[in-house]
């Protein structure tokens, strides 16, 4: 007797508990390998870069906190950087040093989210709440600098929207020394469980050919190999005044991308170390027109988020309003590559190579 | 401040050989004096293999396109992984017949991202393997970041 | 006075319906019946007990506080959660296989509820003192899988279905390594009444005669219980809930019930067979055998929970892997060496 065999459709998402939000995800299974996958964006579709439009160049600030919300500082930086860089603005180096400080304290947070959320995904549920306790003393941090803890818009054209409030530095140190020891704590729990390496490693590789060729960024191209950290090769902000390491990892695995992270941690809190030691004193904002109305021209300009290379492009037709606004969303382009990477894997593979790619949806659909 | 300005006093000049390279070994090209590269459309694709094969830019960062009402400029931005060195492209095309080759034989980054201008702005790519609509509907109609389009707003 | 409590109110009970003239098939019957309530009344106690103390442990390993609004320290959430299920709607869906949809949950109490009649809960506390006491354990509990198999085909989901399809797949293959690991004990022992090989510790416990038995029991019944690192069955990052998608309301009180009752039941077995059952350590005999037991249990119970908040998931492929390739394997070699063993020195 012949058994008929056939492959079947599973529809994993938009509601999915490990998709990171509302992405969908057409898996074409035969018993639990997948055989084909067909990601579908776009449940959280806003267009923002469409609203930006009909929005003067400041109102457009608190909509790029909604694209990585997990990381709104780095997002702020992106725009208010693109927008100096048209109007030719110097921003003050005591902003330039808060822009790092918090910048950094973002990329922190979201990987503190990307690693809890790897741990969860893999069903090691106490390793999220972990991450989770450490990332609260940071949004603790932000709300003290600006009121909110997610949706920070902070960042203004020019500067920051006011100095740094009184005992955020001691604070600010205070969970820096702490932190470093909850890394380690991490790496007990998470990064040295036997299940988690066996489920991590040799899991969804990525040569640094292909990352390159598919514009992937972040932590997810230096996984492969690939040293191409915008901090570093080409420094924006003061950058070039911090010592700092850009790891490298070589495998181009889950667990690569993963640990990846973790070491950027580490890094984050060497250079806020530095910029809190050095912060100097002077105004948080350069002085800059009332109403702001760049000169008729575009520029690109793309900065080092957390996810990976942020990009800006901007089309100013000499209006207060912009003319056109792009971002370049990391998450979005990392997730181009995704259908040729879970093919052939399991479908608890298919959440490990999710999880490790680290997406936000409210980036990868704008 | 002084780090930022030494480091671009470095790569600025090597930047603009770069670019007078690029314009020597194509004459098409037109490069404006804040340093992008206006490539007539139907030698884009020549360009851009060779950008990629003998310049090194091996890294396409982002592809966008522009309405001007008139015309529609598309956008590319290529680097060079573990350099500084950028390249700013515009290509302008026709706005009622947008058509434009494909990126992706080139590099494989451009797959989602011309997606994406597809959607919104209806810019079509020829030998895409998969232009299909990426963040709305598929039975969406029109092009939303087309300048001319009308929407249901809730306020202003 | 402790020790008897159960035995001399049972006594006190047979004694009344003697006196009563009560026929004696009748009075059998009823026994019985109280028995077997009484077994039934422990179980969803322990059951509810046991999702409070998983959440409060979970919170512990977690960092978090856990359950404390309702009642004090909020002893009543699980009681409250229950009384919630049960009010609400029953949704079936519209492509379910209605019939067996609805007899999954029933049935999925029927394999604890008859493998505790023949627990030994103290010295001559056994519902029913059964001589293949072991036997008819794994025989019991091997038809959980079917039930769940149940639930996961007539759901019509493809997420249950998948999780259906891994719990046949995973129990299975730990019914293996469980039942080989047993043998070793048994070997030991020559018998398999529960109450004769908690006898046969009187001296020593077989945790420290088979170490190796007493781990690979241990993670096989983590695998037969669904629990993290095994818990394929439900993976919620994986397959949202497994066969279990498509219930709410009682039915799923029922799953999450029946989940508790079989950690109880292994860590009853583990009790049993490696940690001496109802024997006192040190001749601690000062506190009543059921006391130990249910001490020792609680032990057990508090292990499985520790480990399942530490530890992540296994993936399907090595899942099998390790029950096929490490854990059978070992389990033959130990039964070997037992039987050597015995036989070098006891003959």
């Amino acid at each position: 007797m012949a058994v008929r065999q056939e492959e079947f459709v599973l529809n994993m998402g938009p509601q999915h508990p490990s998709t990171h939000g509302v992405f969908r995800i057409v898996l074409t299974l035969d018993g639990e390998t997948v055989v084909k996958a067909d990601p579908v964006p776009g449940y959280l579709h806003r267009g923002i870069e469409k609203l930006a439009e009909a929005r003067t160049y400041t109102q457009v600030i608190p909509y790029t906190d909604r694209l990585d919300y997990l990381a709104s500082m780095l997002m702020n930086w992106g725009y208010v950087q693109a927008v100096e860089k048209l109007m030719g603005i110097e921003v003050p180096l005591r902003a330039e040093y808060i822009r790092v400080i918090v910048g950094e304290l973002a990329r922190i947070a979201s990987h503190l989210v990307a690693t809890g959320a790897m741990a969860s995904d893999l069903g090691g549920l106490t390793g999220f709440l972990y991450t989770f306790r450490d990332r609260e003393e940071i949004l603790d941090l932000f709300e003290m600098v600006c009121g909110s803890r997610l949706t920070a818009s902070y960042m203004r054209i020019g500067g920051v929207a006011k100095d740094l409030p009184e005992g955020f530095v001691p604070k600010a140190k205070e969970f820096l020394k702490k932190f470093t020891l909850s890394l380690a704590e991490y790496n007990g729990l998470i990064t040295g469980n036997e299940i988690f390496q066996r489920r991590t490693k040799n899991v969804g590789i990525l040569s640094a050919e292909k990352a390159v060729d598919m514009s992937l960024s972040g932590p997810v191209l230096r996984a492969s190999g690939v040293g191409h950290d915008l901090r570093k090769v080409r420094p924006y902000s003061i950058y070039p005044q911090f010592e700092f390491e850009v790891p490298l990892r070589t495998n181009g695995d889950c667990f690569d991308r993963y640990y990846l992270r973790v070491l950027e941690m580490a890094e984050s809190v060497k250079i806020i170390e530095q910029a809190l030691a050095s912060l100097p004193e002077g105004p948080v904002m350069a002085k800059i027109p009332r109403i702001i109305k760049p000169p008729a021209g575009e520029v690109y300009t793309e900065i080092e988020s957390s996810k990976g290379i942020m990009g800006v492009y901007i089309v100013s037709d000499g209006s207060p309003k912009p003319y056109r606004v792009h971002f370049r969303r990391p998450s979005f382009i990392n997730l181009g590559y995704l259908a040729e990477m879970v093919r052939g894997w399991k479908v608890a593979d298919v959440v490990a190579i999710l999880g490790s790619l680290d997406i936000v949806l409210g980036e990868v659909d704008c | 401040m002084d780090d930022i300005s030494n480091v671009s006093k470095i790569t600025e000049p090597v930047q603009k050989r770069i670019l007078a390279k690029i314009a020597a070994a194509h004459p098409e090209i037109n490069v404006s004096e804040a340093g992008h590269l206006h490539v007539p459309v139907d030698s884009l694709t020549a360009v851009m293999r060779d950008l990629k094969e003998n310049f090194g830019f091996d890294y396409l960062s982002n592809v966008t396109a522009v309405d001007y009402l008139e015309y529609m400029n598309v956008v590319y931005d290529l680097c060079r992984v573990g350099t500084p060195y950028m390249l700013h492209i515009i290509v302008r095309i026709d706005r009622e017949n947008p058509v434009v080759p494909s990126m992706v034989p080139l590099w494989g980054g451009a797959l989602w991202q011309e997606r994406e201008i597809y959607d919104l702005l209806g810019v079509i790519f020829t030998k895409h393997p998969d232009l299909r609509r990426i963040l709305l509907d598929d039975t969406w109609e029109d092009h939303p970041l087309r300048r001319d389009y009308q929407w249901m707003s809730g306020r202003d | 006075m402790l020790e008897n409590i159960f035995v001399s109110s049972l006594n006190w009970l047979k004694n009344l319906m003697a006196a009563v003239e009560l026929p004696a098939p009748l009075a059998d019957m009823l026994i019985l019946v109280i028995k077997l309530a009484a077994i039934l009344g422990f179980i969803l106690i322990n059951a509810l007990w046991l999702v409070y103390m998983e959440r409060k442990v979970s919170a512990f390993i977690q960092g978090r506080i856990g359950p404390n609004r309702v009642g004090p320290f909020g002893l009543l959430q699980t009681t409250m959660d229950v009384l919630k299920l049960i009010s609400k709607e029953i949704i079936i869906p519209a492509a379910a296989d209605k019939k067996l949809f609805l007899l999954a949950p029933l049935m999925i109490f029927v394999p604890p509820l008859a493998i505790f009649a023949i627990v030994p809960f103290g010295k001559g506390m056994a519902a029913i003192d059964l001589n293949l006491g072991v036997y008819y354990f794994v025989a019991m509990a091997s038809l959980s899988t079917v039930i769940i198999w149940m639930a996961g085909w007539s759901s019509n989901n493809k997420y249950a279905l998948l999780g259906g399809m891994r719990v046949v797949a995973q129990m299975v293959s730990y019914e293996m390594p469980l039942i080989l690991s047993m043998i070793g004990v048994i070997i030991l022992t020559g018998t398999l009444n529960m109450n004769g090989i908690i006898q046969a510790q009187e001296k020593v416990w077989f945790i420290f005669l088979q170490p190796v038995a007493a781990t690979i029991y241990l993670i096989a019944a983590l695998a037969e219980t669904n629990r993290t690192p095994f818990d394929l069955v439900e993976g919620e990052s994986e397959i949202i809930s497994g066969p279990f998608t498509e219930y709410s309301g009682m039915g799923f009180a029922f799953f999450f019930l029946a989940e508790y009752a079989n950690v109880l039941l292994v860590s009853v077995m583990a009790t049993t067979l490696f940690f001496g059952g109802w024997l006192a350590p040190f001749g601690w005999t000062f506190l009543p055998s059921w006391f130990w037991f249910i001490f020792k249990v609680y032990i057990m119970v508090f292990i499985f929970m520790w480990v399942r908040w530490t530890f992540p998931r296994i993936r399907v492929d090595q899942l099998m892997g390790f029950a096929w390739k490490v854990l059978v394997p070992l389990a033959i070699a130990n039964i070997f060496l037992t039987g050597l063993g015995k036989y070098l020195f006891l003959s």
